[in-house]
Order: C-alpha cells, then structure tokens, then sequence
C-alpha cells in the first residue's frame, strides 16, 4: 500500500480533499472539534506523506516519477488526463505547501476560535463559518497540490483556477463585510485578465504542440523554436515568445507582478491565516514555480526572459515603496509580499530559476511566520491592524516578538538567515546577467534591499518598541497568545532560520533540479556567480553591497521609528517629498486608473451593449423572437395531434406513401 | 391458370381496402377491428401464394402463426372494447379525444 | 428425414423467463392480497436469474441456432441484459405506486415478463418469424398492461388507440415480410442477405417491401410521422405502465431495427439510409418542437422520446459498426434517463393525485432541494449538457454523423437539441425561481427515493466514466 510513489502521490492529494468534503459537507454533523481533526489530519497524512516522497527523491536518489493515473478523454489523438510528475521540484514545493498548510492549520484553531463575533448577529452565513473555513483550507490544499503535482497543462490550469476559487472564496470568507466583498471580486477580475492570456497560452501550447503532456512538449519545444506566428499582419513573432509571455500574463494575475498586483493588498481583507498560506506563502508562488516549471520554453526565448525580468524588477522596486507609507501592519506584510514576489519574478527572468525557486520556498516560511505572527498580534490588539496604535508589546508578548524578529531578519537578508542565502544568491546572479534589462534590474534589487530594511525594520519597531499607544482597554487585555498559535510560530521559525545554509550550497548551486529546470549553457548565470559552499557566502555577505544596504535601512528606521520619532510626520510635509507621497498613498494611482478606465469604462460598455445590444436585440428580437416564433409554430404543430384515432392512422398513410413515392416510385 | 400476380393483386388490393377503412371509418371501433383482421388475411393470402410458387413450405408455417396471433390479437382487442365501453358508454371512434394535444 | 437436435442452451435465459412467468402465473393465484409480494419477489428473481444465464452464455462470437432462426451474438446479450436491468429498476419504482393504485397484482408481473420474454425473442431473432413473434408477444403483452387499470377511463382509450395503430403497424411489417419472402425465397435473415448480395432481384421490389417493414420498426421507435400513439399512450397510460413501456422496448426496437436492417438488408443500405435520414429529421424537428407547447409532463417527456428516437436512428444510418455501437449506446442511455424521467413522475405522485402537470414541479427546490437537484441532473443529461451521460451519447452519436459525412445533418441535429433544451431548462426553472403551488410533503417510500437517487447519480456516475459503456457497445459490433 505504501511502496509504490503512483499510491503516495494519490493519497497526498486526496487526503486534505477528503478532509475538505468530510469538513464542508458534514461541518454541522461533526461540530467544530470534528471538523478542524479531520480537515488537520487530511493535512498530515499528506506533509508525512510528502517529506516521504522528498526523501525518496533527494537522498534515496529515485528518478523523477511521470506518470498518469486517470484518462478523463481523448479526443483528435489529444489525451486529457490526470498525471503526476514527481521531481525535485515538485517534491520541495509538496514539502513546502503540505508544511505551510499544516502549521497554518494548527494556526487557525486559535486564531477563528472565536469566529462568531467577526459576523452580525443571527447572521445566516455565520453558522458553522469555522468547519467551513477548515473544509476552505483543505481544499485549497489539494488545489495546489494538484497545481504542483500535475504533469500536463490541463491539470495545471485545473489547480490553477481551483487555488483562484478557494482564494476568492476566502478573501470574501466574511461575507457580511462590504470591503471584503469588493475586495474578492477585485481579486477575481484582476485574476480573470491573468488567466486569461494563460489560457490563451495553453491554446497555443496545443495549438502549436498538439499536446498538453509536459514531457512531449519540451521535447518538441527545440522543433518549433524558429516558428513565427502572425498576430496582426506584419509582425512576426516567434511562437516561443509568444507562448512565454501569455503563460508569463498568467503568472502575473496570480503572483500580483505589476500591473495585475492590485487584488493583493486588497485581499487582506480575509482572516490572516489565508494571508499567509495562500497570498503569501503558496498560492503567490504558483506563477513562480510555473515559470521555473517551463523552463525548457523559457529558455529558449531571451525576448519572453528579458519581458519577465523587467516586469520582476518593477514589482520588486516600487511595490517595496509602497510598504513605507502603510499603516495596517498586515497590508506591510502584503507590499512587502509583492515585492518579494519580483525578487523571485526577477531570478527566473536572468535564467535563474534555481534562485526564484530557492527565494519562493525560504519566503514561503518567513512570510508565513510574519502573517501569522502579525495575526497573532491582532489577536491580542482585539482585531486592531492599525500600527499607529500600537507599540511596546514586546513585554507583553515575547515569543511572538521573538519569533518576528527572526522572520523580519531573514525577510531583510541578514547573513546568516535563510532569506539571506536565496536573496543574495538572486541580487549575485543579477549583476552577471546580460540579457537586456539586467541593468535596471540589478538597481532595482540592489535598492529593494534598502527599502525592505526599512518598512520590515519600521514594522518591528513600530509595533514591539516604543511607547504603548493603544487605549487603555485594550492594554489591560494584553497576552500572549495561546499555543496553538505560538507553535506554529516556533516551528516556522526554525526554518526560517536554517533552511537557507542547509541547502543554498545544492539547490542554487548544485544540481539539485537539473532533471526538472533546463538552464542553456550561456544564460548559467548562476555557475558564473560560483559560490559552492554556504559558508563561502555567508562570508562574502559580508563585504558586498546589500548587506550594507540593509543595515542601513535598519539604521534608518531606528533612527526615524525609535529616536526621532517626530521626524517622520514633518519629512512627508516636505515640498517633493510630499507629492511622492501622495503618490505613494494612492498606490501609483492604479487604483483610481482601473476604476476610471477598465471599471467605470466597462460598465459605460456594459450598460451599452446590455440595453442597446442584449435587451433590444438579442433579447428582444433573436431570443424572445425565435422562442415566441418557436413556441408559436409548436402551438400549431400539436393541433396535428387531434386526438382522433382515425387522423393518426392517415398521418401513418400519409408518411407511407411518402417513403413509397420517394424511394419505390424515383 | 391463376398467375401470382392475380392472388398479389388480390391482397394489396385487400390491403390497401383495410387502410382505407382504417381512417375513413369515424363511427364504431369493430370496424377498425375487422379492418385489421381483413389486413393479415391481405399479407397470408401472400404467404400462401409466394409459398406455393416457391415451392417453399415456410411461407405456409409463417400463415399458421399470424392466424394464431391474430386471434390473440382480436381477443385482446375485444377486451379493450369491453373496458372502453364500461368507461365511456360508447364505441364511437369520434368520441376518443380526450387524449390530444 | 434426418432431425437436428437444436441447441437448446443458447436460449437458455429465454426457457427461463417462459418457464418462470408460467409458474409465477400459476403461484399468483393461490396468493391472497397479503402475500403478493412473493410474486414480486419471484419477478425480481426471474429477471436476476436471466441476467446470471445471459452473463454466463456470453460468447465473443455469432452463434444460430433452431434451424438458424435464433442468435446469439454479443449484441444480443449485452441488450437483453440492459433490458433486465431496466425492468428490474423499473419493477422497483413502480412497487408502491401500484399498491396505491390497487395495480399490485400478479397480471402486472406476469404481462411484464411475457413482455420481457418478447424482447428477448426479437433482440436474438434471426429470421422473420421469430421477429414478428418476439414482437406480438411485447405488444400484447403491453396492449394489456396500459389498459390494466380497469375503471380508468383515459387508460382505456390510451389502450384502444395504442392496439389499433400498433395492429396496424405490425399488418404492414407483415405485408413487407411477404414481399420479401416472396423475392427472395427465404424467412431466415442470412438467406435473405446472401440473396440481395447476389443482385439479381429486381431493387424496386425489394425496397417495396423495405419501405412497409420500416414503417412498422418506426411504429415501435415512435418515429415521426408514426409517433401518433406515443404522447396519447404515454399520458393515458399509469405512470408505471408508462415508464415500462418507454424504456425497456426500445431496447428491443432498436435490436429490430438493427436485425432487419443490418443483419436482413445490409445490401441495401444506400436505400434505407435516405429513409432513415428523413425520419430522423423529422423525429427531432417535431419531437422537440412539440415538446415546447407540453403542460403535462409525461406528454412532454413523450415527444422528448420521440426527439430521441431520432438522435438514436442518426446513429444507425451511419452504415457503420462505430455509428451501431452508437445508437446502442444512445437507447441503453437513453432507457437510463426515460426510467429517471418517469421515476420523477411516479415520486412525487400519491395515491389519488399524479404529479403529471408541469405546475406540480414550481418551487420543488423549497418543498425537498435533495429531489430537486436529482432532477436537475436528469434534465440536464436528456437535454445534453455536460458531464451527465445524456451528453455523451449525443456525442457519440454526431461523430458517427460527422463521420459518415452528413455534417449538414449534425448541425441540424445539434439545432434543435438547442431548441429541445428550452423544455428541460424550464423544468428546473420552474424547481428553483417559481413558488411551489402545491404545499404538501413529497413522501416517498424509502426504497422509491433510494432507487431514484441511484438512478440520478448513476446518470452523473456513467456521465464521469462514460469509457466502460461505449467500450461493451463498441465490442457489440466488434465482429
């Protein structure tokens, strides 16, 4: 039962699923305690069961694993099916989604405790919301375990809009808030643009390939590398880069790269448990760990890399701005998210796929320790986000102090932390790069390091030094918050701390996914950077730019959050500083320009196109025309049925001499 | 001598008068049911005669069963009429329409 | 004159039910009110009985026997099987509405199995006469059960104008059988295939006795323009009998109709394909357009059965083993669904009130949202859509079309299901925005919800895994 990787791969998927049906369908039979065992458990057997299958494939050195398991149809020669593809990477990113999952879980036990109280009274929606936000995260669980696992793009893009519903489903989970529901039908909408050219690059993967088997696909990829399609008549594209970058279009909805980043600072507005498992440390990543996936298509498209690195270090640079002027300490986390995110985006673009993807799983555990750890403070704030009223709750909570402090450490690339190895590994591998806009991005990581000092460091200090300022009431009330929160907090910690030197030295630089990336020789950036052991780096950390850089931003929000604390407010007064501020504090305006242009514009079109075109005249004259000319001639054609037998039997005659003249006569 | 086409023309002339009773008659079911009857004697009459200018006994077996299912055939008509009659009070044609539409 | 002995093994499952039916007959009238469901029982049992014997006697190949006037072949098993299973289910349904009917008698058990032993007769028939027996035997058999209702007057005329159409239909079958016998020398259907192929008989005779066979095979699909009798007898008859005859004989017509086309008349295939294209235009055309105007549900599922009649002749015209193994998979499908759509009909009905009127379905969704969605499931799969079965066998069916060529007749085809899909959509309409007209608590016993969830869900099931079905058609006609 357990000896064959076909069985484990299926019992890792459909163990949280299991879990979310029992949790969701049942929640009212099995009461809270039932659902959070069951929907827990589903989670555990499939962390246990994937930490199996990752030593299996790390240390026991099984070859990667294709292979189908359920043939849905075939159609034109074209299989739809279900198939798992099982290497390194999918085996670290199981690891990573199935821990993360797990402790967030726990997480939640204590931090929905007391759900009742987010709802209205007597709210009908509110009964059960706790068995049905487990039942939410199991299956989110097997969404992206299916996204990761899949061996074909079917099945990829299956996971993909499943994770997409769950976070939907989530981000609105109190649906009883207005800012909620807004918030989850912005991340829809942004989301359906990225899918949406991800579709459009599946099609052309089939149209192209005739197949959306992975293997088969980058096997022909060097076939139909000097293909060209026409898009509008006289521009010729090559069919790679075409395909890069409407898959890449996706990987932008869901892993918020500018322009389509809006819906993630939004999406906050869910309980914090889903901020950090699905918009920060898992569900973000999909479009990362997508890229990293294609390689083999990537690769061999310096126009798709160079399009992907440029959007990568935009979204790294200026989204860490925005994390300055933020007051709601989990919207802080979320900018700083998104400009982790281009950090990532950037590596994949400079061929560094080994980097993005080491960044995406050391991120996935600080990130996740940094929300809940927020999470944990607004617990003891009495669900208050806002930073301005906090302060000194280092005393009162110190593991979650604690815990933080380590996870903004690793977040700001402290030598020696695990977001130290994977950060710097992506800023080396930049400055080697040359494919076009690897100057731009280089500046763009380099300052991105100062900028996350900075807000992470204002974060901390705002909230667990200086004076207490948040009312008296809310004071008397402060605690530590109970253990099914803090030991998540601990366990997230640990890795956050060591998973950076235990593996830097084979992931980024060994050959740790050379059977699941494909790097051409002269785009090896990461060969050229050449550092073989995470001591030599860690060394070396210490007389380059970033580390500097960071200290300094450290420095700086001592300087402004601890010493000078009146210094803030008056330097925003100043006369540019003032402009870019507001700038800043309307998010580069995308907000207000989507709601003016694509919002208010699509709803001018809507409305247009519904009363001119849908009412009047598909409506009026097609629909209801054919249907009323249909149901018209049917209300003629039953008179034929009169009821007497004797015009039955003559229809019989008729429709024989019919046939007879036809067919006996001609 | 009697060719086969006169005991053919014989029948589909038999036949085509059982048809034409069947919906030229409105007024009482035992016609219809006699119609019906008149149409297997049509097809046995062929039977028999194609039988015997084949030279092939089957056609004549094949009679003997239609005559056996016809009478079943009439016996279960004729308990149709007796129930409708019980029902309604009346074996007009013309009168069953309240099925239609 | 030397005998054969006849391989009497090969009709096993067929002495079984005869014998049985005698016997049930016979116990039935020692029983008293009380007891009778021995008798139901014993039915239930005849019918596993014969699928076990038909289970058994499967053989990959073509096997005759009683002087060549019987077959065997793996499309006779796999039919007559689906026509176990469909009156077993159909027997379950039906238990409590004939109890509150005073319909619970052994007549009902007992006509239905003589029904039964018809099909079976016709779907292994292998020469005219066993065809025409087979035949009579079912239509007696089901002339009887729709006016088994003594003292109800619309059953009474369903029955009367169900039994002179049907005499009618069977007469002209007969007329065509003569003609055929008469050119061609033989009853026995290889005979008459062997004849054709040699060429040298006039095609204008034969196609004379090929147009009256049609009409009488048409007759028994309910193909338009010899569907007059469906909706009358449909609507007239007790929803049981309904449900019985809607199903399980279509089975057995669409064996007729491939005995006598496929098997007899293969050689004139460019013939009967004009024929059959014309019907099933018409049949869809007039089935779905009509169906729009229906109030009474079991009229409206009645020209839904005439629209897939036609669906199933498509497959057939083909000429192809693919479009075969197409159109058998539609009817097994299709006897699936009518069973649902009329297990629908006998739920929500009680004793005294049938739940025949489209307004008894308002608001069904308040008053029990579970039947509500097993509804919803039925018509969606009759009305085509996706991933219910009804979808995949109306898939099957128009690559069959696309491939023999006539892609103006799929779009067709696929038009008015379009149109077709109006009167299904409005059935869930009317369950889940209207307000229910009629308050009362939907009681069915447990075994009747039970089989009708199964059936739902067996619908959704084979619509998920559709591989398994298609694969025993395909090898039907793998030979």
């Amino acid at each position: 039962m357990f000896d064959s990787i076909q069985d484990i791969s299926l019992y890792i998927v459909l163990a949280p699923l299991i879990g979310a049906i029992i949790a969701g369908l049942f929640g009212g039979q099995i009461g809270r305690v039932g659902a959070h065992t069951v929907a827990i458990l589903g989670v555990a057997i499939s962390f246990v069961l994937s930490a199996l299958v990752f030593k299996w494939m790390v240390f026991d050195g099984m070859e990667p694993q294709n292979f189908s398991v359920y043939t849905w149809l075939v159609s034109e020669g074209i299989r739809f099916e279900i198939g798992f593809l099982i290497d390194e990477l999918t085996a670290m990113m199981m690891v990573v989604v199935t821990f993360v999952s797990l402790m967030v879980h726990i997480y939640t036990v204590g931090y929905m405790s007391h759900d009742e109280e987010n709802w209205p009274a007597g709210s009908k929606a509110g009964t059960n919301s706790y068995q049905r936000f487990f039942s939410y995260l199991s299956l989110f669980t097997f969404s992206m375990l299916m996204l990761v696992m899949a061996n074909n793009f079917l099945q990829l893009f299956f996971g993909w809009e499943a994770v997409g519903l769950v976070s939907y489903l989530l981000i609105g989970f109190w649906s009883s808030r207005e800012s909620a529901v807004f918030a989850n039908m912005k991340a829809f909408l942004v989301n359906r643009v990225g899918d949406f050219g991800f579709l459009l690059g599946i099609a052309a993967v089939l149209m192209y390939f005739g197949t959306l088997d992975y293997a088969s696909v980058f096997n022909a990829v060097e076939h139909h590398k000097d293909m060209t399609i026409t898009i509008w008549p006289g521009s010729e594209w090559n069919i790679i880069t075409v395909i890069g970058i409407l898959l890449f279009i996706g990987a932008m909805g869901k892993s918020a790269q500018v322009p389509l980043h809006v819906w993630l600072p939004d999406s906050m507005e869910g309980p914090t448990p889903i901020s950090a498992l699905i918009h920060a440390a898992t569900m973000v990543t999909a479009g990362i760990f997508m890229v990293a996936r294609m390689s083999p298509v990537y690769e061999l498209s310096e126009v798709a890399l160079s399009f992907v690195l440029v959007i990568g270090a935009i979204t790294a640079l200026f989204m860490g701005l925005l994390g300055l002027v933020q007051h709601d300490i989990k919207r802080v986390v979320a900018y700083s998210t998104l400009s982790q995110l281009g950090y990532m985006t950037v590596a994949l673009g400079v061929s560094a796929y080994a980097a993005g993807v080491f960044h995406l799983m050391t991120h996935a555990f600080f990130k996740a320790l940094l929300f809940l750890a927020a999470g944990s403070v607004i617990i003891a704030m009495h669900h208050k986000q806002d930073m301005r009223e906090m302060g000194g709750l280092r005393k009162y909570m110190p593991i979650t102090w604690l815990t933080s402090l380590i996870g903004s450490l690793a977040l700001i690339g402290a030598p020696g932390f695990s977001g130290f190895f994977s950060k710097d590994s992506i800023i080396e591998a930049v400055g080697h790069s040359t494919i076009p806009g690897a100057g731009f991005a280089y500046f763009a990581v380099l300052a991105g390091v100062f900028i996350t000092a900075l807000y992470s460091f204002r974060m901390y200090f705002l909230v667990f030094h200086g004076k207490e300022r948040m009312d008296e009431h809310t004071r008397s009330h402060l605690h530590e918050s109970p253990r099914v929160v803090t030991v998540p907090l601990i366990l997230l910690a640990i890795p956050s701390v060591f998973i950076g030197w235990a593996y830097v030295g084979d992931m980024v630089f060994g050959d740790f996914f050379i059977n699941a990336i494909t790097v051409l020789p002269e785009h090896d950036v990461l060969s050229e950077v050449g550092f073989t052991s995470a001591f030599g780096m860690l060394l070396h950390g210490f007389v380059t730019a970033p580390f500097w850089l960071a200290l300094a931003g450290v420095g700086v929000a001592y300087y402004l959050y601890m010493v000078r604390t009146d210094l803030p407010a008056k330097i925003v007064q100043l006369p540019v500083i003032k402009t870019l501020y507001a700038i800043l504090q309307r998010n580069y305006g995308f907000d207000a320009f989507n709601n003016l242009v694509f919002g208010r514009g699509s709803r001018g079109l809507g409305t247009g196109l519904w009363k001119g075109g849908d009412t009047m005249l598909i409506d009026g004259l097609l629909v209801n025309g054919t249907a009323r000319l249909v149901g018209w001639f049917s209300s003629v054609l039953r008179r034929v049925q009169s009821g007497y037998l004797y015009h039955y039997a003559f229809a019989m005659i008729i429709g024989l001499l019919v046939l007879f003249g036809l067919f006996v006569v001609a | 001598m009697i060719a086969l086409s006169d005991y053919l023309t014989v029948a589909a002339i038999l036949f085509g008068l059982s048809v034409v009773g069947m919906f030229i008659n409105r007024k009482n079911i035992i016609v219809l049911l006699m119609c019906i009857e008149m149409m297997l004697l049509a097809v046995n009459i062929n039977f028999i005669a194609f039988s015997h200018y084949l030279g092939d006994v089957t056609g004549q077996i094949f009679v003997f069963f239609i005559l056996t299912v016809a009478a079943a055939e009439a016996a279960i008509g004729l308990a149709i009429l007796v129930v409708l009659f019980r029902n309604r009070g009346t074996i007009n044609v013309t009168d069953m329409d309240t099925l239609k539409g | 004159m030397n005998f054969e002995m006849p391989n009497f093994a090969l009709a096993m499952p067929e002495m079984f039910v005869l014998g049985m039916a005698c016997l049930i007959l016979l116990v039935d009238l020692f029983l008293n009110e009380r007891s009778r469901v021995v008798t139901y029982l014993l039915s239930q049992a005849t019918l596993v009985g014969a699928f076990i014997l038909t289970l058994s006697l499967y053989t990959p190949v073509r096997e005759l026997t009683f002087s060549g006037t019987f077959v065997l072949d793996p499309m006779a098993s796999v039919l007559k099987m689906a026509v176990y299973a469909v009156v077993f289910v159909m027997f379950l349904y039906t238990r409590s509405y004939l109890q509150a009917r005073q319909m619970f008698t052994g007549e009902f058990y007992t006509l239905a199995l003589f029904g039964v032993l018809g099909m079976m007769v016709m779907i292994s028939a292998h020469s005219f006469l066993t065809l025409y027996l087979g035949l009579e035997l079912l239509s007696l058999s089901m002339y009887a059960m729709v006016a088994l209702q003594r003292d109800n007057r619309v059953a009474s005329e369903a029955a009367m104008k169900y039994f002179l159409l049907g005499a009618m239909a069977s007469a002209m079958l007969l007329y065509g059988m003569s003609m055929l016998y008469g050119v061609t020398g033989s009853l026995d259907l290889g005979e008459i295939s062997r004849a054709i192929d040699e060429g040298e008989i006039e095609r204008m005779l034969l196609v004379f006795g090929l147009v009256f066979m049609l009409v009488g095979v048409a007759f028994k699909l309910g193909a338009v323009p010899f569907h007059m009798w469906v909706p009358d007898v449909y609507h007239g008859a007790p929803t049981a009998v309904t449900q019985f005859i809607s199903t399980a004989p279509k089975i057995a017509a669409f064996a007729l109709l491939i005995r006598l086309l496929v098997d007899g008349l293969g050689g004139l295939q460019s013939e009967w394909h004009d024929i059959l294209v014309l019907l099933a235009i018409l049949s869809i055309s007039v089935g779905n357009i009509i169906a729009i105007a229906q109030t009474n549900i079991k009229r409206m599922l009645a020209y839904s059965g005439i629209a897939h009649a036609g669906f199933l002749i498509l497959g057939v015209l083909s000429g192809t083993a693919e479009g075969y193994a197409a159109g058998m998979f539609y009817v097994i499908v299709y006897a699936v669904m009518g069973l649902a759509g009329f297990g629908m009909v006998l739920l929500m009905s009680r004793a005294g009130f049938e739940a025949d009127s489209l307004e008894d379905y308002k608001g069904l969704n308040q008053r029990n949202p579970w039947f509500a969605l097993m509804v919803l499931f039925i018509m969606f799969s009759m009305a085509g859509v996706p991933p219910f079965i009804g979808f995949w066998a109306k898939l099957a069916v128009l690559q069959a079309v696309v491939a023999s060529g006539l892609i103006w007749l799929a779009v067709l085809a696929v038009i008015f299901s379009v149109i077709g899909a109006f009167y299904y959509l409005r059935v869930i309409k009317l369950m889940y925005f209207d307000a229910p007209a009629d308050e009362a608590r939907i009681e069915p016993g447990r075994e009747l919800a039970a089989v009708f969830s199964g059936n739902a869900l067996v619908i959704l099931a084979m619509g998920l895994f559709p591989g398994a079905l298609m694969a025993i058609c395909i090898q039907a006609f793998a030979l």
